[in-house]
């Protein structure tokens, strides 16, 4: 084992520099340190200008996704002993405008996130007087998988058509909006039926697969994408041929 | 929240990255995904190939034995070879892909993944029997 | 403007890609590999226009020539959008693609419709 190893981080200062550039730092190695450890080595030993997002540093916030040679993770799950020999290379998360240094935007994703409506709908609301919503738990599991999504946005990172097509709502977007749907407890289906497929929905997503490939909570966006597209065409025979059975 | 926090969509300084036509090189499942995806072209060349043939049955003895020499010539022999690793393809990434659209559910527990590919595998290899036992029988 | 139709397109492509999968590799290997090559005897014309002339058979021909051409017409539409960036040219792409294989499949309905 190596006593150090290098990170090649990108830096990108707005009031200095039009185009980021990259900086590299030589970062003492410990078996059971992660590359948010060294960045923090960095900014507290080596360079206090460095600007990246991090919080709970244990993979349930979401704050600390980046590209680590190329990858989108969250440093905080990254171990640098996966990464030798180095130098490991970190960059802000992919398809996201830069701020500064390694801090993106994410503004994208929380005005798409917001436009399937991530929250239970009703047509009508039960009374306190008549008790709690229960579910059994294999209504639970039907949409377990997708509500255990951190909004890290690895997933944005990952897909080719979030990166090409500006409209994509992207595969985190329609994991939640199929977590809602899926619960017990919605009853607002219909309403982002329409939403997620109209353009800039399910129909962008050609299946590359990598969403899933990347996410750190296997919550599977690119599976949540295939069955909605499943049941949005039989939801559109369903409208064509008993229309009176869909209003 | 006393008040929505105002973001500039468009702020001048950030920095944003064009994405090069040539995304799908830089890394490889980038490239096999492109190539999943063209194995279509391997799927629109033999569909084409099958309507020639129907065609060249229907219009005679002398028209489908000019299609069988045309079968012959090297050129045909390579594309059929492409096409057929082509098709391989397709298959083989289909299947493996099949369990995450077809979600089947039996007493509230999912069927695992290998089931769903597993049956789609068999399925293939009965209908692959059949179609060859009927063609090869004259 | 196919926009409202994409969930059908959807399903087109989804069934063609089901039957290429299934059907494909077989009818490949033995049309443009072994009977060519000779290392299986290749069937008799009049075998194959018995065969052909079954109702069924022509069913299967036409269903295993045409979707697969809207599967293809499907997949390579978004293979341009993605590959070549060319989104813009939505409407030329359109026409080409889902041109092709409707002209396909029409060829491919005549065709076992007018087998005697």
């Amino acid at each position: 084992m190596p006593p150090t190893v290098t990170l090649t981080v990108t830096r990108y200062r707005p009031e200095q520099e039009s185009e980021p550039t990259f900086q590299t730092y030589e970062v003492p190695f410990r078996k059971d340190w992660v590359v948010l450890d060294a960045l923090n080595y960095i900014k507290d030993k080596l360079d206090g200008s460095l600007s990246f997002r991090w919080s709970c540093r244990m993979g349930v916030c979401g704050s600390c996704g980046m590209m680590v040679d190329d990858t989108p993770k969250l440093t905080c799950a990254a171990f640098l002993s996966d990464h030798l020999p180095g130098p490991i290379r970190v960059e802000p998360l992919q398809y996201f405008p830069v701020i500064r240094d390694l801090v993106v935007d994410i503004t994208d994703f929380m005005r798409k996130l917001k436009t399937v409506k991530p929250w239970i709908i009703r047509e009508h609301e039960k009374s306190l007087a008549e008790g709690e919503y229960l579910q059994t738990p294999s209504q639970l599991e039907a949409y377990k998988q997708f509500s255990m999504c951190i909004n890290c946005l690895l997933c944005y990172a990952a897909c080719p058509i979030y990166g090409l097509e500006p409209s994509f709502i992207g595969p985190a977007a329609i994991a939640l909006a199929q977590r809602y749907n899926l619960d017990s407890r919605d009853q607002a289906k219909r309403e982002r039926h329409q939403i997620v497929s109209a353009h800039g929905g399910i129909w962008e997503c050609t299946f590359v697969g990598e969403c899933t490939k990347v996410c750190p909570k296997n919550v599977d966006p690119a599976g949540a994408i295939q069955q909605y597209k499943l049941t949005a065409a039989g939801h559109w025979f369903k409208a064509l041929l008993l229309p009176w059975r869909t209003r | 929240m006393s008040a929505t926090p105002h973001y500039t969509p468009y702020h001048p300084k950030w920095y944003r990255r064009r994405v090069s036509v040539w995304w799908w090189l830089q890394k490889g499942s980038s490239a096999c995904f492109v190539l999943r995806e063209l194995t279509s072209v391997g799927v629109a060349f033999f569909a084409v190939v099958c309507l020639w043939q129907v065609r060249a049955l229907a219009e005679g003895p002398e028209a489908y034995a000019r299609f069988l020499v045309w079968l012959r010539t090297p050129l045909f022999l390579a594309l059929h070879a492409v096409a057929f690793l082509f098709v391989l393809f397709h298959a083989v990434t289909w299947f493996n892909l099949a369990p995450r659209a077809l979600v089947v559910r039996l007493q509230g527990r999912r069927l695992p993944d290998g089931i769903i590919a597993g049956a789609n595998y068999a399925a293939w290899l009965v209908l692959s029997g059949v179609v060859a036992w009927i063609l090869m029988r004259g | 403007m196919v926009r409202p139709l994409t969930p059908f397109l959807w399903v087109l492509f989804s069934a063609g890609g089901t039957i290429a999968a299934l059907l494909f590799p077989v009818h490949v290997f033995l049309v443009g590999l072994a009977i060519p090559l000779g290392w299986l005897e290749a069937p008799t014309y009049t075998f194959l226009r018995n065969l052909v002339g079954h109702p069924l058979t022509r069913v299967y021909l036409f269903v295993l020539i045409s979707l697969p051409l809207f599967h293809w017409a499907h997949r390579f539409r978004y293979t341009l959008y993605d590959g070549l960036q060319i989104k813009h040219l939505t409407p030329l792409i359109v026409v080409l693609c889902y041109g092709a294989a409707l002209a396909g499949s029409i060829m491919a309905a005549a065709t076992v419709w007018s087998i005697p």
